[in-house]
């Protein structure tokens, strides 16, 4: 059984993520209205912009911080089968978290931070919005440690044995997070903090955006290592199978830890103050970092296909109709398996060193990154969330089929709204503009896309409003049912050897890939002359 | 495997198990493709920076912002398309981007020529692209920005801000005109903007 500390974390953590999403949602769709130019009346860049800076933070800070916090604790309770080591720190941190979100929010929403989920400097926001965002990444580290103590302590009361994939999984998470979150931190607490409450007048902006691309990159295998830990542990059990290598799982894992890291700059390529030669290395690392994904591709098909077969699938496709796509956490696999595939040919073309100069900052950039992001990623936090749901409340989900209408419009709309916005980014439209002003007849070829775009957008906010409506019904009027039991334990098919099982070597060779790409990169900016600015308004 | 050999005396000094190198071998296929592909990509962006030179707009080059109007370079006198070329032909055009234009608002560049754009920032960040066009380059302050392009086309393009800097952002473009070798010819006031 799930004890109750474990369900109320988990449901309260995941609480502040939903309630989050479904209110950006709202801006989201706010946006694609006010930017198409249909409704001259709503049209107003500084609303346009505090909506932005209030939806990016909300959807890539708030959102994706809490949910992975309470299923983090959910997943390990469940996998080493222990109590949260540590309650009353979890609380804590819980809190902390909670209190940054709800400082930035003031400065966000009275439109006294719109600096964008980005906040390049010069351009300064309310210090609030500063104190918050660092207090949100704090509260997350108090998690971070927990699940690094209790990774540490499962293994010491069993030694020789094989750490549950879920909950390895979840330690890389821990790690990679310790390791991306540093940057953003020290730009904060060097930089921003003392600029933005007047104790010093200057901000070095080369070092800033260094610091930033540092976190910027591995914040989405942040991100994407729950959805991947749901493909890996849940998926191929709710498929009716198995899944087809414990050991390859724990690999991709890895790879995503040391070859996620180091890959910062590919969000510089355009920037003047890094060199080609830093560039090229963290290329080449950012290819490097597909291989896990194109490896959790294969074995996550693979172990779909062997479901399939044994349900009695035949032919090179028959197992795909065999699959039971009634399940919702089977639907949503084979739709964000979808949109990652889509999404990551659009990657390449965003990765690929010189060739990024064509789409850079254009509507191609937010068109790739909603498909990852909002596509594959989201699409299994809904996922993951009907799948606990019932066992956080003792209840049953409120409606198997609006969960699968629901899963099903999150991908229409997500496909309507993402196809345009990439033909747009390659017909030269830029991503952050409010308002079409530009006195050229190639914006003429952007209207019909940017109409498109509006219906995708109703969709997907009909879609998030369903989806905590199910959830919220689930809690308040489910069916109790005592049978709903906890996870079924994924057994290790194979002992593997302590390089597999323990994070010591690869955080070593973390540290020599880091102060390898990031070493010179950083200290120019100490050793060679900068101007730096002062504050502007925006 | 024979336990005497070198790759299994490697594997017991790593303590790697057996178990963790018997890859089924489907995978171990699909592995090789993988990095296969992966390799290719890396491959051919490599031959295109080293032999091609295909690179983005790296340059490290800093100045002083608020006295860009001092400055030799960027005084408002001295933007704009420059008047001599440098030795191998390339054309220089200078701009000062601020909110919200890039200065001055409009410039004619021929085509088919090398065209070097430097662009120094006067207030926050900025990000200068050319739709249709690989010119593109993100303008920091206190930094100079270099960034060499080939129009191939003729014709009226915006030269357009990508980076959100305040609330002007939507308006801040200005005019780049490419002309035909003949109307560069023609256009005998070689930079000097009417």
């Amino acid at each position: 059984m799930i004890d109750t500390t474990t369900k109320r974390l988990a449901l309260f953590n995941f609480w502040i993520a939903f309630g989050s999403f479904a209110l950006a949602s709202v801006f989201g769709m706010y946006q694609v209205l006010e930017r198409s130019g249909l409704l001259k009346f709503i049209e107003s860049p500084a609303v346009y912009f505090a909506s932005v800076s209030t939806h990016g933070v909300l959807m890539a800070f708030v959102l994706t911080t809490f949910f992975i916090m309470g299923f983090g604790y959910y997943t390990a309770t469940t996998s080493l089968k222990t109590p949260i080591w540590n309650p009353v720190l979890a609380w804590a941190g819980y809190a902390v978290s909670l209190t940054g979100v709800v400082l930035a929010a003031i400065p966000l929403l009275l439109g006294k931070a719109s600096v964008l989920y980005t906040f390049y400097p010069p351009i300064q926001a309310n210090v609030l919005f500063y104190i918050g965002a660092t207090l949100l990444v704090v509260g997350s580290w108090f998690w971070t440690v927990i699940m690094i103590v209790m990774f540490n302590k499962w293994k010491k009361a069993h030694p020789g044995e094989t750490v549950p994939l879920p909950m390895f999984a979840t330690t890389t998470n821990a790690y990679l997070w310790a390791w991306t979150s540093v940057g953003v931190a020290l730009e904060s607490v060097f930089q921003l903090l003392p600029w933005s409450l007047g104790l010093v007048d200057t901000i070095d902006v080369g070092l800033a955006r260094t610091l930033f691309a540092w976190t910027l990159h591995p914040i989405v295998y942040f991100w994407l290592i729950p959805a991947y830990i749901a493909l890996y542990s849940y998926v191929p059990i709710a498929a009716g199978g198995k899944l087809f290598s414990d050991k390859l799982a724990r690999v991709a894992f890895l790879m995503i830890l040391v070859f996620g890291l180091p890959i910062g700059f590919h969000h510089l390529y355009m920037d003047p103050q890094q060199s080609n030669i830093a560039k090229f290395g963290h290329m080449v690392g950012t290819f490097a970092v597909a291989l896990p994904t194109l490896l959790t591709g294969f074995t996550v098909i693979a172990s779909l296909e062997m479901a399939g077969r044994k349900r009695g699938g035949k032919g090179l496709f028959g197992w795909i109709g065999a699959l039971p796509w009634q399940n919702p956490m089977v639907l949503a696999a084979i739709l964000s398996l979808l949109m990652l595939v889509l999404g990551g040919f659009g990657g390449m073309v965003n990765a690929s060193y010189a060739m990024n100069a064509m789409v850079h900052n254009t509507a191609w950039v937010p068109g790739h990154f909603h498909l990852i992001f909002a596509g594959t990623v989201v699409t299994m936090y809904l996922a993951v969330a009907y799948h606990l749901w019932p066992k956080l409340c003792g209840k049953q989900l409120f409606s198997n089929d609006l969960a699968l209408t629901q899963l099903w419009t999150w991908f229409v709309g997500m496909a309507i709204m993402t196809t345009p916005w990439h033909v747009l980014g390659l017909l030269g439209m830029p991503r952050r503009i409010s308002s079409v002003q530009y006195n050229s007849l190639l914006t003429l070829a952007w209207e019909p896309y940017e109409l498109l775009m509006i219906i995708g957008g109703l969709v997907l906010l009909g879609s998030a409003g369903l989806f905590v409506y199910i959830l919220f019904k689930t809690q308040t009027e489910g069916v109790v049912d005592a049978s709903i039991t906890e996870e079924a334990a994924i057994v290790a098919d194979a002992p593997v050897s302590s390089w597999l099982n323990n994070f010591i070597p690869w955080n070593l060779l973390i540290l020599g890939l880091m102060m390898l790409s990031y070493g010179w990169p950083i200290l120019q900016f100490f050793v060679l002359k900068t101007y730096n600015p002062t504050a502007w308004g925006y | 495997m024979n336990p005497n050999s070198w790759i299994s005396k490697i594997r017991s000094r790593l303590g790697l198990c057996e178990q963790d190198l018997q890859i089924e071998h489907l995978e171990k296929n699909w592995l090789y493709v993988a990095a296969a592909m992966v390799a290719f990509m890396v491959v051919i962006l490599g031959i295109g920076a080293l032999f091609l030179h295909l690179n983005p707009p790296s340059h490290w080059e800093t100045i002083e912002s608020p006295s860009l109007h001092l400055s030799a370079e960027f005084a408002e006198d001295k933007l704009g398309v420059q008047p001599t070329t440098l030795p191998d032909g390339t054309i220089q055009v200078t701009l000062v981007a601020a909110r919200y234009g890039f200065y001055p608002r409009e410039i004619f560049v021929p085509v088919d020529k090398n065209i070097q754009f430097r662009i120094a920032s006067l207030d926050v960040i900025h990000g200068a692209h050319i739709p249709m066009t690989n010119m593109g380059t993100m303008i920091l302050p206190g930094h100079v920005s270099e960034v060499t392009t080939v129009f191939p086309k003729p014709g009226e393009y915006p030269l357009l801000c990508n980076e959100y800097c305040g609330m002007g952002h939507d308006h801040m473009w200005s005019k780049v005109t490419v002309l035909t070798q003949d109307e560069w010819a023609a256009h005998k006031t070689g930079g000097k903007q009417p």
